[in-house]
């Protein structure tokens, strides 16, 4: 479960102090499926990364599973990123030099698992995510849809608790989009949770609830 | 992340960078390659000098007029007197010494040689038959003075001097005159190419007096002494020192110096330059590591987005600062390893081609350039690894 109480993250631009995160209270309950939308500027890839570590907040205490993690180490901090969260971008943010494969496996590289079971892992994965047949491409023989497939499979491997996506289809056709959301909600059909960042009405919709921010505050909370 | 997984996975970012980490491993292949190279040149120098100087002889004492220690000139110049001449009187001293074990009395001049129809200005040496024996010389035909008959004119020639004069007979026991005095040729010297810049090959030796006469001199250039041991040497050189000290009315007036104190002399100093080129090539080491510095700068910032990426699926700085370390650990191990094997490739050119220079890089200089390339390799790697592990993992992710 994720907690937020008072979250703010301030940015200074010069004599500006920008409030992208303006105490946000939150709760998500483990296996939710949430949209964050909003226009441009108002916070949404901020929250995002709050709530995986990646960004630490000004002020406001962050529980996850029931533990404050405001304050752990980076070290901490990055185990929790590699084994409860699994990112996934709009840009998909693959490794060029790495085959489609071997982009997979990273997280299991980080973790410090033995070779053959990465490799058995990394295998099933890619059957899992229709992409055996592309295990040997680099990011850059593949399309875009088969990119973000293979950041999903990534963002997946260590079976996280939650999937935190920001814009994933914002580079990508509709039809394409539709399919990668599919995939995502697939995902949270296993019991992740899923927190999407769109601009797309449409896809949001699909979400079981939705968060509207603005300035950097949540104004609607949706549930539907 | 594993150790076995982090040095693999940099081995794969070396591989993929091809040209950028081939030309790297240049630099610091370049760089080991000069210290091994150089100090095979430096180092196959001094031995060669050492050999040389050791081939003159053995246990090797020269005396020679005048004083010439460090501290200054023959102290009765002062009060205008002239260093008191050696003599054969003296030379004969000495070879009573026990600790002597043979002695060569040495004159020095040039005169002209001519035979029949030829005549050519040659140098020199007049002295006694232990002369060929001290310097290690060898007789490829005939004797000298076989038979203590030291006022005979008899002559050695050098090897090039006999074929030269007499290209169809044998020398022994032709007529050769030096400067009109007449000498009956009765040794060849076998040929033996330049020592310490003599030509042996184009020399001629004539007993002590006939050269005293032929110079019309009572005074001996240099007087060579064999001491009976390496252990006999300095003892040797205190009794020469003593001995004509009372020839000469207590005056020091003379100087002894030791093949071995010259030989520890040539050893040291051309040890020194051997160290001076290490060092310089080493220059080029350090040079090769801010060349790593540099490629690892720009390797952070090319794959900032790719280190924000790795932190957000979960890998901690200390991770990241070690690939970056592995990268730079590749790339001057490679360089320390090949630049070992091209050194020594150098360095067997160099004795390809002069085959006299034992051109072998020292141990110590292969292991020196090796720790220096992967030392400043490693230093270099710690400021961009540092650099990447701090990236702020949003900022990271956010640039292009
Ligand atoms: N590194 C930064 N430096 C300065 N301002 C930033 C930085 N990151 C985000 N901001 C500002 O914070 C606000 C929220 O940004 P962001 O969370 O990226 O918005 P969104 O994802 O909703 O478009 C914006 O006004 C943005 O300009
Ligand atoms: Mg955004």
């Amino acid at each position: 479960m994720i907690e937020l109480t008072g979250i703010t993250r301030i940015f200074h631009m010069g004599e500006q102090s920008i409030y992208a995160l303006d105490h946000i209270d939150l709760e998500i309950q483990n296996g939710e499926y949430v949209a964050i939308m909003g226009p441009s500027g108002s916070g949404k890839s901020t929250l995002l990364n709050v709530i995986g570590l990646l960004d630490k907040p000004d002020d406001g205490s962050y529980r996850l599973d029931g533990k404050t993690v405001t304050d752990l180490s980076e070290a901490e901090q990055a185990q929790i990123r590699r084994e409860k969260i699994g990112f996934v971008f709009q840009s998909f943010h693959l490794v060029p030099r790495l085959t489609a494969a071997e982009n997979i496996e990273l997280p299991l590289i980080l973790s410090g698992l033995a070779a053959a079971e990465r490799k058995q892992r990394v295998n099933d994965t890619l059957r899992a995510f229709d992409l055996s047949d592309r295990a040997a491409h680099r990011p850059s023989e593949l399309s875009g849809g088969q990119r973000q497939r293979v950041a999903i499979a990534r963002a997946t491997i260590m079976q996280p608790t939650a999937i935190l996506a920001d814009e994933p289809t914002g580079n990508l056709d509709h039809q394409i989009g539709v399919e990668v959301i599919a995939l995502l909600e697939n995902l949270h059909q296993t019991g992740t949770t899923l927190i999407v960042v769109t601009h797309d009405r449409e896809l949001g919709d699909r979400a079981h609830r939705q968060l509207m921010l603005r300035d950097g505050k949540i104004m609607t909370d949706k549930k539907t | 992340m594993t150790l076995a997984d982090t040095f693999f996975l940099s081995f794969k970012t070396v591989v993929s960078y091809r040209l950028r980490s081939v030309l790297i491993i240049l630099a610091m292949t370049l760089g080991v390659a000069a210290v091994v190279v150089l100090t095979a040149l430096g180092d196959g120098a001094r031995k060669y000098v050492v050999n040389q100087f050791s081939s003159i002889g053995t246990n090797l004492l020269v005396v020679m007029p005048g004083r010439a220690e460090t501290t200054g000139a023959f102290p009765g110049a002062v009060l205008g007197q002239t260093p008191r001449d050696l003599t054969l009187k003296d030379a004969q001293l000495l070879g009573r010494l026990p600790q002597v074990r043979r002695y060569a009395p040495l004159n020095v001049g040039e005169a002209e040689l001519s035979a029949s129809n030829r005549l050519r200005e040659v140098t020199v040496l007049g002295s006694n038959e232990e002369l060929i024996p001290i310097r290690h010389m060898k007789l490829a035909q005939g004797g000298f003075l076989k038979h203590g008959a030291d006022y005979s004119a008899q002559i050695v020639l050098g090897s090039k001097l006999a074929s030269e004069f007499f290209p169809l007979t044998s020398a022994i026991g032709q007529r050769i005159r030096l400067n009109e005095r007449r000498f009956l040729v009765s040794g060849v010297l076998a040929p033996q190419g330049k020592t310490m810049g003599h030509n042996t090959d184009e020399i001629v030796i004539i007993p002590v007096e006939q050269a005293q006469s032929l110079f019309n001199t009572t005074s001996l250039f240099r007087i060579l002494v064999e001491a009976k041991s390496h252990d006999a040497i300095e003892p040797a050189k205190e009794a020469i020192l003593e001995t004509l000290k009372q020839s000469h009315d207590g005056e020091e007036d003379i100087t002894v110096i030791t093949q071995d104190a010259i030989l520890a002399t040539f050893d040291r100093i051309l040890h020194a330059l051997t160290l001076a080129v290490a060092g310089i090539a080493a220059i080029s080491l350090i040079v090769a590591g801010i060349l790593v510095m540099n490629v690892m700068l720009v390797a952070v910032n090319q794959r900032t987005s790719e280190i924000g990426l790795l932190k957000a699926i979960g890998a901690p700085a200390a991770d990241i600062r070690f690939l970056f370390f592995a990268e730079a650990m590749w790339l001057s191990t490679a360089g320390a390893a090949f630049g070992f094997l091209v050194g020594q490739l150098g360095s067997l050119m160099l004795r390809l081609a002069y085959p006299d220079l034992p051109a072998w890089a020292p141990a110590w200089a292969s292991i020196a350039g090796i720790t220096v390339a992967l030392l400043t390799g490693i230093l270099a790697s710690i400021l961009p690894a540092n650099k990447a592990a701090r990236l702020d993992a949003v900022q990271a992710l956010s640039k292009k």
